[in-house]
């Protein structure tokens, strides 16, 4: 049987480096995914992450056994997006980022659904706080895990939701206009 | 809804690129080497001001390494700050309302321990007086767990501390200079121990205060969060006890149930007015509604006490009826409970219970309001739980359909055979509530299904589930009533079953039932459903005697005045009685139905009006007989009446079910507050219905007797 995240998270908090290899390594796949749906680029992705990892020992202090390691690990990641945000916004627009990787993708795959062009665009233009719910509630997550993730209330989280697909859908019917 | 966000994540899922396994592995070194130079820096001493793990004593510490004259001044007059806090008796109040939050300070300001073992002083005799239950024992051995934990830090913490800093501060906590290690561990546990001793000794004031040294010393640290919080606790029950919360009672929702407004019945003088006329009824609803009202800690509103109703809850085993008659009266009188000189006059009807094998098919056509009142669990949900109920208690070849009625009005399932139980499970499963309620047109459309359904020789009834709000699409009650008596002459007669409180309108649905030849009862929990709508389904379904009316003439040469008892809304006019067209109650098979008069002898001490002066006195016949009871019912579909009399005659003794009737009477009575009972009260309603539960098979006598004692209470 596997050790559950929640044991290993303790071990690593006491010091078992072994336990934080093997913790780290089950969730980068999937941390990597969620960074890339909060950046939306890939190479800010991978940076990201980066920096979660780095930053990752320090917080394992701040890891509660009764808060399960996905939620806990989530809200890091969140944080760091935010952070990040934060520090490029002084120089850089996202979308900017958005285009650059728009280039990439389009050299790497040109024959890639004209679906997704539109949908990373569009989330593009989504406000943090929408992208942030939507890139959670995409991974899987119910809205209550979503909500103790941001640490808002489970409605706030289904409120954004609904604005996310409203905005969504208005985006997508002036582009269908256009 | 969701196919969006599930078309999204299955774009988003395709978008997400791989991470590339460079990085990867990159970022989870990175990851790595930091985790062990946490690791290799965690368990390094590297004392700094942010690692505050042992704050208290490095601030005690540094307190004592940077002592110059300016702090010792701050300190001494801190002292005499705390000395007046605790010496003087103002001080002291002062201290109190915060003691809770003052108490872990003993431990982290040294001076402060003073000051708890002054206050433990005290405390001790507050204990013994004012501390006696039990939950607060409980307490006290928390309080002691509590303490302990501070103190084990107070022992790992104090190797750490230097002896020779201690001995500087000798000034201003002595006691503590001498103390060692080991006295504090052994002391604590002392002091746990004495504090149980304390426990067990509660109520004599504990002399452990008076104690010098050390031991005491630890003990007052100790007693000190323990007895402020007990405190604290035990002016909290007070509290509690003292101020009765509104919480305890069911807080309502702005109410708009309305109850049958009536006069009590009036005594009347038998000279005046010799002759009584009434209706049976064999509703069950009012008793149903008390016990709802009181089982919620009110006492019931005072129209909803009927008390005819209250008494006809009760099966009663009166004489089986022999020949052709479908009912058998029984009339007995014996001494009032309430009062000496007076009588109860007791009328008990029987109906006979035909062969229940050969019952003709039943059509059933329910009709269930779900309007968004509904929305309650001893509404909707307490409806659906009580028609499964009912369902076992149907034949194959009954017929069943539901009429669901809320803004506008549907059929939710044709006619079916109850033999399909599953269709009709999965229709009574189906009902949700919400909208309006649109009363009217649901009766017009569960009549004209039962219409449609009935064949020769079947019974159909439409059964109204309500919580009694008819708040649309009834202009008019007086023609939403002959409506039904319309269709009660095409011998589809309406019972009504009520739910839930809050908007029940039980004067409608009273008044609905009346009209519609059926019963009414009101269903506040899953037994009383039980008791409707399967232990007495049939009595409610199955008519045996139509147009039931009973009149009373008395004889003026014995009785002086009379009073009924119940019936309020029952009451015919004398001239009713042989008018076959004038509507009265209906005698379900089995049906038990009792009317209990009150009769003051000639010449009684408790005769409440004085003779006339100037009448001539009225003795005519010279008979013995208190009066006679004529009765008039119809038998199922006729249309002319027949007549049954029987004389009131002096019996005696009342029998069990007699007794159990009258206590009832009593009750309902004593609920409503009437002058008639004079001293009796409660306490003899239970006493006189405990001496007569009689076989009470199903338990509703016990607990009838229940609900006395929880009235007794209430009303106290």
């Amino acid at each position: 049987m596997m050790t559950s995240d929640e044991d290993l998270a303790e071990a690593a908090a006491h010091g078992d480096g072994a336990a934080f290899a093997s913790l780290l390594d089950r969730h980068y796949d999937r941390l990597f995914a969620f960074c890339f749906r909060l950046t939306g680029v890939r190479a800010e992705a991978e940076d990201l992450t980066q920096d979660i990892c780095a930053a990752l020992p320090a917080k394992l202090a701040s890891y509660e056994r009764r808060a399960k390691v996905t939620t806990w690990l989530y809200r890091v990641a969140v944080n760091a997006a935010h952070d990040r945000r934060r520090k490029r916004a002084t120089y850089l627009k996202a979308s900017d980022g958005w285009g650059d990787w728009e280039v990439a993708r389009n050299a790497a795959n040109r024959d890639t659904d004209e679906k997704i062009d539109w949908l990373t665009q569009a989330m593009n233009q989504l406000d943090d706080a929408l992208r942030d719910t939507l890139a959670l509630v995409l991974d899987d997550m119910t809205h209550a895990q979503a909500a103790e993730v941001l640490g808002v209330s489970e409605g706030t989280i289904s409120w954004r939701i609904s604005e996310a697909k409203k905005a969504l859908r208005a985006i997508k019917e002036k582009e269908d206009v256009a | 809804m969701n196919d969006d966000l599930d078309d999204l994540r299955a774009m988003m899922d395709s978008a997400t690129p791989r991470p590339d396994a460079a990085r990867r592995a990159e970022n989870l070194a990175l990851a790595q080497k930091n985790f062990d130079d946490l690791q290799g820096s965690r368990t390094a001493p590297r004392p700094t001001s942010a690692t505050k793990a042992q704050g208290l004593w490095t601030g005690v510490k540094n307190m004592l390494d940077t002592f110059t004259s300016k702090a010792a001044l701050t300190t001494t007059t801190a002292l005499v700050a705390c000395g007046f806090l605790i010496l003087t008796p103002a001080g002291q109040d002062l201290l109190r309302p915060g003691s809770q939050v003052l108490a872990p300070e003993a431990e982290s300001n040294l001076p402060a321990t003073e000051m708890s073992v002054e206050r433990t002083r005290i405390t001790p005799d507050e204990v013994a007086a004012s501390v006696p239950p039990a939950p607060v024992i409980q307490q006290q051995q928390n309080s002691v767990a509590d303490v302990a934990q501070p103190m084990d830090d107070l022992a790992r913490a104090l190797p750490e501390a230097d002896e020779s800093q201690f001995s500087r501060s000798a000034e201003s906590a002595p006691e503590v200079a001498g103390m060692s290690v080991n006295g504090v561990v052994t002391a604590r546990t002392k002091a746990a121990t004495d504090m149980q001793g304390i426990i067990a000794a509660a109520p004599p004031a504990p002399s452990t205060a008076d104690q010098d040294g050390i031991a005491a010393l630890t003990e007052a640290e100790q007693a000190a969060p323990a007895v402020s919080s007990l405190g604290s606790e035990s002016f909290e029950r007070q509290e509690r006890t003292v101020v009765p919360t509104p919480d305890y009672r069911t807080v309502t929702a702005p109410d708009t149930e309305s109850f049958p407004e009536f006069e009590n019945n009036a005594l009347k003088i038998t000279a005046e007015d010799p002759v009584s006329t009434f209706s049976i009824d064999v509703d069950t609803a009012a008793y149903s509604v008390v016990r709802s009202s009181l089982m919620r800690g009110q006492m019931p509103p005072r129209g909803a006490i009927r008390i005819e109703e209250m008494i006809n809850y009760f099966p009663y085993d009166y004489a089986a009826p022999e020949g052709n008659a479908p009912f058998q009266p029984t009339v007995s009188t014996f001494q009032t409970p309430w009062n000496p000189d007076t009588q109860l006059v007791h009328i008990a009807l029987q109906g006979e219970m035909p062969a229940l094998d050969d019952r003709p098919p039943l059509n059933l056509v329910f009709l269930v309001d779900t309007s968004g009142s509904m929305n309650q669990a001893d509404k909707l949900p307490l409806l659906k739980q009580s028609f499964r109920l009912m369902l076992d208690q149907l034949r194959p070849r009954d017929e069943v359909a539901i009429v669901a009625y809320a803004g506008s009005a549907g059929q939710v399932l044709a006619p079916t055979p109850a033999s399909d139980r599953t269709t009709i499970l999965n229709a009574i499963q189906s009902l949700q509530p919400g909208g309006g309620t649109n009363g009217q047109g649901g009766l017009q459309q569960a009549y004209a299904l039962a219409d449609k359904m009935k064949m020769d020789g079947e019974v159909s009834r439409v059964i109204l589930a309500t919580d009694g709000d008819f708040n649309i699409g009834i202009s008019n009650p007086d023609a939403l009533k002959n409506f039904i008596a319309t269709k009660r002459d095409t011998g589809t007669y309406l019972s009504v079953l009520g739910f839930g409180r809050g908007n029940l309108d039980d004067a409608t649905m009273q008044a609905l039932a009346q009209n519609g030849n059926g019963t009414a009862a009101y269903i506040d929990t899953l037994s009383e459903a039980q008791k409707v709508l399967v232990d007495q389904l049939t009595g409610a379904l199955f008519t045996i005697a139509g147009d039931v009316k009973v009149q009373v003439e008395f004889n003026p040469a014995r009785i002086a005045e009379y009073r009924l008892i119940g019936y309020e809304t029952r009451s015919l006019r004398r001239e009713d009685f042989n008018n076959d067209a004038v509507d009265a109650g209906e005698l379900g098979a089995g049906h038990t139905v009792t009317a209990i008069y009150e009769i003051t002898p000639v010449g009684s001490p408790a005769q409440l009006s004085d003779p006339l002066r100037y009448a001539p006195s009225s003795v005519a016949a010279q008979s013995s007989e208190f009066g006679f009871v004529k009765l008039r019912y119809k038998k199922p579909g006729d249309t002319e009446s027949q007549l049954i009399a029987t004389p009131i005659i002096d019996s005696g003794t009342p029998g069990t079910e007699a007794n159990f009737a009258a206590a009832i009477a009593g009750f309902g009575q004593a609920l409503r507050g009437d002058p008639f009972l004079g001293d009796w009260g409660y306490d003899d309603a239970i006493t006189l219905a405990n001496a007569n539960r009689g076989g009470d098979e199903f338990g509703y006598r016990t607990e009838a007797v229940q609900l006395m004692r929880l009235a007794q209470s209430l009303s106290r």
